[in-house]
């Protein structure tokens, strides 16, 4: 065992780049909750995001624009979702299960000419001299693009949902739609767009698997991150600086974790693994005795009588 | 426009025909993508729907029929006692697992002993290890009012970790040269849970679903338990009035679709799989609750959409090998086909309106 | 699930008719784990299906199914490829052992080949490859390249064919690098890739300037080239897009050989069980090219022992060895059995740490 092999700041480095997928994922879930819908499909927009961007990547070369088409392949199979729930009025949950089934059988129909080949490398944003800073340089100022966009999507979410007219209107939404809607407010409109947000978001975020993290496509690739970007809503309990927290410790469970078998310490590896869901219970239980719960129309069909 | 005005009643007759529509609608809608993939399209939805029931080698499809829709059917049934409540079990998958977990560790604690008790005990076990595991969100949510959705969902992702350390741990294959998974359960007569006639593919599993339908259809149509679920679902406030114990109804849901996942885990893992492996759990769980909304809630229903899951299941099988149909197109189909299994019930609870003036 | 007469009967009596109408084509058919897109240990078996397709052309028939289960999903499948008048079935996982040992036994007419087991019948063959070869050749060029002495490792599941991968390499690196040290993850993965790519950062980070991969995907040769300097090798497939660097050679699961001589076997009647462990010399192990960031020298000598290895003069497990616990295991000169090799559990000494339990 040679604890000493483990350098903080690399670790802290690393730690920023693992969250970052689950943290545009779950941010744009964050969104669709609060304005009271339970979008589980999550996993199969990431996974749809994951290809369109990398398939634009490589015919275009532009992993921007990648990106670009990653958020729009997410928003428009979320517009399937927005459809059944919305209009439909379908069962969310039923929904949800189905979007991710569906969205795991078309990005790897999508995906079959782009096994074993390298997309075109995103730009780190090396800025001269910040980067060179000991310690902070390292941790801070040596990243991807798609690291600074998580964390300013984080201050953005948080600024539209707590500052904003648009951001109170989402939220009464989802605390109280019919009270919403006799108030005026386009009730359907603003879940919409919501759910088409969420959708772009997952679709980011898979596509930072593909793009940077791996970057590769493989089929099934996200391997289950749609569904922790859901467990972070819920750990967060829908406060957008808390989804930071929460992505840290989930992704930082996994790298601290790696970290330590490699310094050759004797853990037990899955039960260390379950810790971020068990905390993740135990922030329900101790918030259900707070006032900041779920939002209180989450997962309940709208619909206008009057 | 189109103006959405809800029933007073779901209308029956079409909660018959909108499981047909949708059946139909993706057939076309299968067949426009199997011809886009350059597949036969009429020969690929006929080898999904048909080769299983009525093909050259329907003897063996048709028991398979049972043996995939089982446990779909016996958890859904569970759930959907749930949800006409407004209980949100969505954590079946790890009450499958562990009540998996529990029969196949019963059953090899008796390791190499002969005994017909060691079955029934197995039963028993898993049925109590996945009520247990869904009374965590229960007790919680009487407890502290905790959003049982969330909680059930976490404790899947907690139930997989635990799986995954029993198949390289406790539960390991003494003589299985280090490779992670146990016995193989098949193999130890005390603890299979074999055919029950030869060929048929009735295993227990099977009949416990049988029995649960049964059951089901009986407490919701004529004990007063049902009628408590049917209220507390539809009129909350009302409920209360009518004399509902929300909280007893609470642990009574969420504990009984436990069980039921757990049962269905552990008949699946002492009989078709055999054995606790890292990859045990394939989606039932999840897959249940999409068959308890196809079902309608239904007991009849469920049983149906369980089959018709397994038909597409099994039948998707076919066409993958027959016709080199990828597993992703596969998926994409039984996607579609929920999309518009949900789409379409729209038509039952609510009546459809053209109209000249936007809606309000 | 279970046997049945009935069954048994009407197979025999449907394999007879099918094999009748069928004499002129041949067909065999696959049964993946993974989806044939994965990259790697799927990727690979399915090239070897499209050898066999090209070698016989229209004398065979070849049909798949990919992401099947372990467990009751893949009795139904191999079932339902036997009863479509399949005459050889390769499944191609560990997993599938018991679905195919009792499918065998309903259709005797039907030969049946699963990779990485140990269990035989009378129509039923074993057959793996001999990977730790490769890891010899690999713990070679590993251990001459590194200057930080730290090799790190990325394991999958605590299996035997993984510890020998890693008992072969350290061996191989010890003997012409007596410094270096192993650092080992076990990612209980054979495919994630943002598992990997975090796993090799994590090693990389803790000074490791090799790194070797038993996972499928390439996440942790991207870990590497960002991080420059680092070596890898590719695993399963070639991943040739990393060459020259941090791809500086691989191990390439070629199954084609096999299928072909599967298929012809059956073709001639002349199929019987056999248990075939093949390595570098019968082709089954590939390794790929050596690239230049490799000195001439270190390459030279990397070649000169796969040959070794191929022609059957050096084997990896040669002694003297002796186990991580410093009891002996094998004296100078003797060689390593199959039975001890294919039930691998312990470390060679020298490496730290235990397999996890």
């Amino acid at each position: 065992m040679d604890l000493s092999s483990i350098n903080p700041i690399l670790l802290l480095a690393s730690l920023m780049v693992a969250a970052t997928p689950i943290l545009i994922a779950a941010l744009g879930e964050l969104v669709v909750e609060r304005a009271g819908v339970l979008n589980l499909g999550v996993e199969g927009m990431m996974i749809t995001g994951a290809i369109c961007g990398f398939a634009v990547a490589v015919e275009t070369g532009s992993p921007m624009l990648g990106f670009l088409a990653a958020a729009a392949g997410g928003a428009l199979l979320s517009c399937l979702f927005a459809l059944l729930t919305q209009f439909a009025l379908a069962n969310q949950v039923a929904s949800g299960l189905a979007l991710t089934l569906f969205g795991l059988g078309l990005s790897s129909l999508m995906g079959q000419g782009y096994v074993g080949i390298k997309p075109p490398p995103t730009a780190k944003l090396d800025i001269p001299l910040l980067g060179d800073i000991p310690v902070l340089g390292p941790i801070l100022f040596a990243h991807d693009v798609m690291v600074y966009v998580g964390l300013a999507l984080v201050v953005a979410v948080w600024a539209f949902l707590k500052y904003t007219r648009g951001g109170l209107v989402l939220r009464a939404v989802g605390e109280n739609h019919d009270a919403a809607h006799a108030l005026g407010y386009k009730v359907v409109r603003v879940r919409v767009m919501a759910i088409l947000f969420g959708g772009a978001c997952a679709g980011l975020g898979g596509a930072y698997i593909s793009l940077i993290r791996v970057p590769q496509w493989t089929e099934g690739m996200t391997a289950g991150a749609g569904w922790i970007a859901l467990a972070l809503v819920v750990f967060a309990s829908w406060k957008a600086g808390r989804v930071l927290l929460g992505a840290y410790l989930f992704g930082g469970v996994t790298v601290l974790q790696l970290n330590l078998q490699a310094a050759g310490v004797d853990i037990p590896v899955e039960y260390l693994s379950m810790s971020p869901y068990l905390i993740t219970i135990l922030v329900l239980v101790i918030m259900s005795a707070d006032r900041s719960r779920a939002p209180a129309s989450l997962g309940r069909i709208f619909h206008a009588s009057g | 426009m189109l103006r959405l005005e809800k029933r007073p009643q779901p209308s029956a007759f079409w909660s018959w025909l909108t499981p047909l529509i949708a059946v139909v609608v993706t057939m076309i809608a299968g067949g426009l993508l199997f011809g886009a993939l350059g597949k036969p399209p009429i020969e690929a939805i006929r080898t999904i729907f048909w080769e299983p029931i009525f093909g050259e080698f329907s003897f063996y499809y048709r028991p398979q029929l049972l043996v995939k829709g089982a446990p779909l059917v016996l958890i859904a049934i569970g759930l959907s006692l749930g949800f006409r409540a407004g209980i949100w079990n969505i954590g079946a998958e790890g009450q499958y697992i562990i009540g998996a977990i529990c029969g196949a560790a019963v059953g090899l604690a008796f390791y190499p002993t002969e005994s017909w008790v060691i079955f029934p005990l197995m039963v028993l076990a898993g049925a109590l290890g996945g009520w247990a595991w869904a009374m965590i969100p229960a007790l919680l949510k009487v407890r502290f009012g905790t959003n049982e959705i969330l909680v059930s969902l976490m404790l899947v992702y907690v139930a997989e970790q635990l799986l995954a350390a029993m198949a390289l741990g406790p539960l390991k294959n003494p003589e299985g040269f280090g490779f992670p998974g146990s016995r193989n359960l098949q193999q130890y007569p005390s603890a299979h849970n074999a055919e029950i006639i030869t060929g048929s593919g009735m295993h227990w599993g099977v009949v416990a679903a049988l029995v649960a339908v049964i059951f089901a259809y009986i407490l919701l149509n004529r004990h007063i338990l049902g009628y408590h679920i049917r209220l507390t679902g539809q009129a909350p406030r009302a409920a209360r009035f009518a004399g509902v114990r929300p909280r007893l109804l609470i642990l009574f849901c969420l504990g009984a679709s436990g069980a039921l996942a757990g049962l269905a885990g552990m008949f699946e893992v002492s009989g078709p799989t055999g054995q606790i492996s890292i990859d045990f759990n394939v989606g039932y769980g999840f897959t249940a609750i999409i068959v308890a909304f196809l079902g309608r809630l239904h007991p009849v229903g469920i049983m149906l959409a369980g089959l018709l899951m397994a038909l597409t299941y099994i039948g998707g099988e076919i066409a993958q090998s027959n016709l080199g149909l990828p597993a992703a197109a596969i998926q994409l189909f039984q996607g579609m086909l929920l999309f518009f299994l949900l789409a379409v019930d729209v038509l039952t609870n609510y009546r459809v309106w053209l109209t000249s003036t936007e809606a309000a | 699930m279970k046997l049945t007469n009935l069954l048994t009967g009407a197979a025999l009596a449907l394999g007879l008719a099918t094999s009748a109408v069928a004499q002129d084509k041949t067909k065999v058919g696959f049964i993946y784990v993974g989806p044939i897109g994965d990259g790697g240990w799927t990727y690979e078996h399915d090239k070897g299906r499209l050898a066999v397709e090209e070698h016989f052309g229209d004398k065979v028939e070849t049909v798949y199914q990919e992401s099947v289960p372990e467990g009751a999903d893949a009795e139904r499948a191999i079932t339902q490829m036997a009863l479509q008048g399949a005459d050889l079935i390769f499944t191609t996982s560990f997993g599938y052992m018991e679905p195919t040992l009792s499918v065998a036994n309903k259709f005797p007419n039907v030969k049946f080949e699963h990779a990485t087991g140990y269990k035989t019948a009378p129509n039923m063959s074993v057959y793996s490859a001999r990977f730790y070869e490769g890891r010899a050749v690999q713990g070679h060029i590993a251990g001459k390249m590194t200057k930080s002495n730290i090799v790190g490792y990325i394991a999958s599941f605590p299996i035997p064919e993984v510890i020998r991968g890693i008992n072969s390499a350290y061996i191989h690196a010890k003997k012409v690098n007596p410094d270096v040290e192993f650092k080992i993850i076990w990612a209980y993965t054979w495919f994630d890739p943002a598992k990997e790519a975090d796993a090799a950062t994590a090693l990389i980070e803790q000074g490791a300037d090799v790194i070797l991969q038993h996972t499928d995907s390439t996440a942790p040769q991207a870990a590497a080239e960002k991080a420059g300097n680092v070596i890898t090798f590719g695993q399963a497939s070639d991943m040739g897009e990393y060459a020259p660097m941090p791809r500086v050679s691989s191990i390439i699961d070629n199954w084609a050989p096999y299928y072909i001589a599967r298929t012809q076997a059956v073709m001639d009647g002349t199929w019987e069980t056999v248990n075939t462990w093949d390595g570098i010399g019968a082709g089954m192990v590939g390794i790929g090219e050596i690239s230049d960031a490799v000195p001439a020298d270190v390459k030279a000598e990397a070649l000169a022992m796969k040959d070794a290895i191929a022609s059957g003069e050096y084997n990896p497990f040669t002694g003297p060895l002796k186990k991580q616990d410093g009891s002996d295991w094998l004296a100078e000169g003797e060689t390593a059995d199959d039975g001890t090799l294919a039930g691998m559990n312990f470390y060679v000494e020298g490496l730290e740490g235990d397999i996890p339990q």
